[in-house]
């Protein structure tokens, strides 16, 4: 229960990380961006700063994120498609051309690969001039979810914590302001589960990491603020503005009382939101822009700290420049026109929200207590508890809808028979070869003993216990590549396998 | 002579794409529907979605996608089955996939594109149809 005289800003934060809120200071407007080659998605960087966009949120390609250079043969129609491809750092330093990086902060959705990213991200700095202790951002370095939802793990889970904590570790010391992990629900809700579940396993991927770091040697407080945590906002008004709160509460309980944290900003479950991109429908996809302005308030009235707004177009395709300016425009008028900003938690004391806030910490409290007992959340993983319960939700939404218990406007009722439009997404056809050949330049021209060398003490480093981010960091310096780095550490750690059950 | 087993799917996830809500959605509503199931998980090349095909014995394949490279992905699955000689299987497609390659997809064999917000009912009826025409009873079988 939220007691009766809990302000914002106070301990165990349900109204809040921050006494004043957006009276203070908005939330980050954050768009997800990045496609084809690394010009193209520099260019859409400058035009989003240029409309007012406050922070850089990168996607990467598939190849990129699994760890594969833009010209293996594994890589084949996917190069630049659903973000930038980046295989070296030549890539990373013309993504960020004429962009100084002290002066914008960057979040990466990059899991598996996070540490190369990053290292390439600070290697563009060292050249830019920029002191490490300058620069701010985020890797998203959350490998549990992409074993239960999102897929671009590589590594079975043990080395892959190894590596998530390698992280943490280094830029406690290296980078401060860095945000080492970014704990995501947003894809487990994608996939299906329920607005409890988010918050469970959200949370419980949040305690392993917290866990892990501890037995590496490090104090709760010296890492545990660089945690932030990633959400979805879905279509349920009141259920997500409870959720968030719900999970900001139960977090400070954990880490005060399970972790014994004792520096408040190690309580503090603070995050950054996306609309629901599964609510987007490809049928009259203008209905979309609504559906996102409701899911986007809903988050502002939950507290977040950063936002994403999805364009109305994305069910079928990467957003044009034009719907991806309607949706920063719809993050504006919200925090400029509304009014939802002049007061902190303004639900805060609602009957309806309170209950919802309390349920909602319930029933995430009771599916922990659930993980607990199947020997903690690494096993739930493995044994495929997690994936059966969200594909079982996801199953059970889907035939609500094909009975319309719930109704989809557009799509299983007030249906148009305007035939679905989807369009073409404009990736260049040459990319693919136009990679090929420049990465077939870049290995001929670097020097060779140099790379061969790297390599082999990346492996002799990889087979012992020492943090691999300095490493790593001297490989992308010397011109080695994403996927050679990667295939070294495929040869040590081996690889994780595809669940195939239904 | 077709067998009385129940009809078989095999659910694909071809390339690099992690996206399985769809995948598995229409698995499970396949499933229980009365059919009989396999998936393959994500990432898997070509070759593999036609070898895991002739191993479980499938009437048909349902190829998903959402990272948009189900063109090379697509078309190099429906070469490979020509070059390893399988006939009669029903190939069907589902994911984000733009109009124009629909048609593209169409003319390489592939029956039918079910894109987002199609139900599992319209998914089992084509099925049904296509199946029950005993075009399908896999000759190489």
């Amino acid at each position: 229960m939220t007691e009766p005289r809990e302000e914002p800003g106070q301990f165990p934060f349900t109204r809040g990380i921050h006494p004043t809120m957006y009276r203070g200071k908005l939330w980050t407007m954050r768009q997800y961006a990045g496609f084809g080659t690394a010009p193209e998605t520099n260019q859409r960087y400058k035009y989003l700063l240029a409309h007012g966009q406050t922070g850089l949120s990168m996607a990467f390609d598939l190849p990129t994120q699994i760890g594969y250079d833009s010209d293996d043969p594994l890589a084949l129609g996917e190069v630049g498609r659903v973000g930038v491809a980046i295989s070296s750092l030549a890539d990373m330093e013309r993504v960020f051309e004429g962009i100084p990086l002290d002066q914008v902060s960057t979040s990466m959705t990059i899991n598996a690969t996070a540490p190369i990213l990053l290292a390439l991200y600070l290697v563009v700095a060292k050249q830019q001039g920029v002191p490490w202790s300058k620069i701010t951002g985020t890797v998203q370095n959350d490998i549990l979810k992409e074993y239960s939802a999102r897929g671009t793990y590589i590594f079975p889970p043990t080395p892959s914590l190894r590596l998530v904590a390698d992280i943490v570790e280094f830029c406690a010391k290296e980078v401060p302001g860095w945000n080492t992990i970014s704990v995501g629900g947003y894809h487990m809700r994608e996939a299906g589960c329920t607005a409890a579940q988010e918050i469970a396993f959200t949370l419980a991927d949040g305690i392993a990491y917290v866990q892990t770091c501890i037995e590496r040697g490090l104090a709760v407080d010296s890492f545990a603020p660089r945690i932030a945590f990633f959400f979805n906002c879905h279509g349920n008004f009141f259920e997500e503005v409870a959720k968030f709160r719900a999970a900001r509460r139960l977090w400070a309980h954990i880490m005060r009382e399970k972790f014994g944290a004792k520096n408040e900003r190690s309580m503090m479950l603070r995050f950054h939101a996306q609309t629901a991109g599964s609510t987007l429908t490809a049928q009259q996809p203008d209905n979309n822009i609504v559906r996102t302005t409701l899911e986007a308030l809903a988050a502002v009235l939950g507290g977040t700290q950063s936002l994403h707004t999805n364009a109305k177009d994305e069910a079928s395709v990467l957003p044009t420049e034009e719907s991806a300016l309607l949706a920063l425009r719809t993050q504006q008028i919200i925090a400029h026109e509304s009014g939802v900003t002049t007061e902190p938690d303004p639900l805060g004391g609602s009957y309806y929200v309170e209950s919802l806030t309390d349920r909602l910490e319930q029933q995430a409290r009771d599916q922990l207590h659930k993980i607990d007992n199947l020997g903690g959340i690494l096993k739930a993983i493995e044994s495929g508890y997690v994936r059966q319960e969200i594909y079982r939700a996801a199953s059970e939404h889907q035939q609500a809808v094909e009975s319309k218990e719930e109704i989809i406007v557009g799509v299983n009722d007030y249906v148009c028979d305007q035939p679905l439009k989807v369009k073409t997404q404009q990736i260049d056809p040459r990319l693919e070869p136009r990679r090929r050949r420049e990465l077939a330049a870049l290995r001929k021209k670097r020097n060779a003993g140099n790379v061969k060398k790297r390599l082999a003490t990346l492996e002799k480093a990889a087979n012992s216990s020492e943090n691999l981010m300095p490493v790593i960091v001297d490989c992308v310096r010397s011109n080695v590549t994403l996927g050679e780095i990667c295939r070294v550490l495929r040869s040590v750690f081996g690889e994780h396998r595809a669940s195939r059950s239904v | 002579m077709k067998s009385k087993r129940p009809l078989k799917v095999l659910i694909a996830k071809a390339g690099l794409d992690g996206h399985e809500r769809g995948a598995l959605v229409v698995a499970m509503g396949l499933r229980d529907a009365g059919l009989e199931v396999a998936y393959t998980g994500i990432r898997n090349t070509p070759e593999q979605i036609v070898a895991s095909a002739i191993q479980e014995n499938v009437d048909a394949i349902g190829l998903s996608s959402l990272s948009g490279g189900h063109m090379a992905q697509f078309r190099r699955v429906m070469e490979v089955l020509k070059q390893e000689k399988v006939k009669g299987i029903l190939v069907f497609a589902g994911g984000v996939i733009p109009d124009e390659d629909v048609k593209k997809l169409q003319k390489l064999g592939i029956k039918a594109v079910f894109g987002p917000g199609s139900s599992i009912a319209s998914i089992l009826a084509f099925l049904r149809k296509h199946l029950k025409q005993g075009a399908t009873a896999a000759s190489w079988r």
